[in-house]
């Protein structure tokens, strides 16, 4: 059962991305929407947990108009985080068997 | 006879996933016309508000960081970044907006209204307002 998980809030306030990574399975994808887009940046406090659970196989993807919203650039997410729209949303949200929204 | 006061705003959170910074910016700006001494720290999450470039159509909002540059028409000019928030998160001074105000005592020159502060400053300058709002 391959299941995709969403963060929501900043990892720089809520310990939600902690836990996700904490319990999440080799073969998921984690989803960073809203506040959680925050994580997806290159050299923050948060960066070395995300590497860590790559090298582990689990996949990261972060929503673009979230990025937009926030005046996050694009060009300087992680390497390895694919950015996706709201149709790469459904798109994930569909190619895996379940759904986990850390709140 | 009227008091000036010094009211310090410390904004702790990223814009648009809650209500939090909009709400502290029309606060400031109500609170800009009963001319008392204001403050603007950004601390934590709340560097994300003064961020360049921010677009919010793609998710059916609307973008409220244009306003932060009215802020120096409204006597606000003196604004903290706290710079070890901006370091955690990935981010320089030269990710945010540069805020301006015309200073009246010299000749209306245009002039930065951002700081960067660190932990000590931070601490000053809570220790020493005189109304704390938390946003």
């Amino acid at each position: 059962m391959s299941t995709l998980h969403t963060v929501n809030k900043s990892p720089f306030e809520k310990n939600s991305l902690d836990t996700c990574l904490l319990l999440i399975k080799n073969d998921s994808t984690v989803l960073l929407i809203e506040d959680g887009v925050a994580g997806a940046l290159q050299n923050t406090t948060a960066s070395q947990s995300i590497a860590d659970a790559m090298s582990e196989g689990v996949k990261f993807a972060v929503l673009g108009e979230d990025l937009n919203a926030r005046g996050l650039p694009a060009d300087r997410v992680i390497n390895g985080i694919s950015v996706v729209d709201y149709a790469g949303f459904v798109q994930l949200a569909a190619d895996h068997d379940n759904v986990q929204s850390w709140l | 006879m009227s008091v000036t006061k010094k009211f310090t705003y410390i904004n702790r959170k990223a814009p648009y996933g809650t209500v939090y910074a909009l709400e502290s910016l029309e606060v400031v700006l109500i609170g800009a016309a009963f001319e008392q001494e204001v403050q603007l720290v950004f601390v934590d999450d709340g560097v994300y508000q003064l961020t360049k470039g921010q677009d919010a159509a793609g998710i059916g909002m609307k973008s409220f960081s244009k306003t932060y540059a009215a802020l120096g028409d409204y006597d606000v000019n003196q604004i903290y970044v706290c710079e070890q928030s901006l370091a955690d998160r990935g981010l320089t001074i030269d990710d945010l907006q540069a805020l301006t105000y015309e200073d009246e005592d010299d000749d209306w020159a245009e002039k930065s209204s951002m700081n960067l502060v660190n932990r000590e400053q931070l601490s000053d300058l809570i220790s020493n307002a005189d109304v704390l709002l938390n946003f």
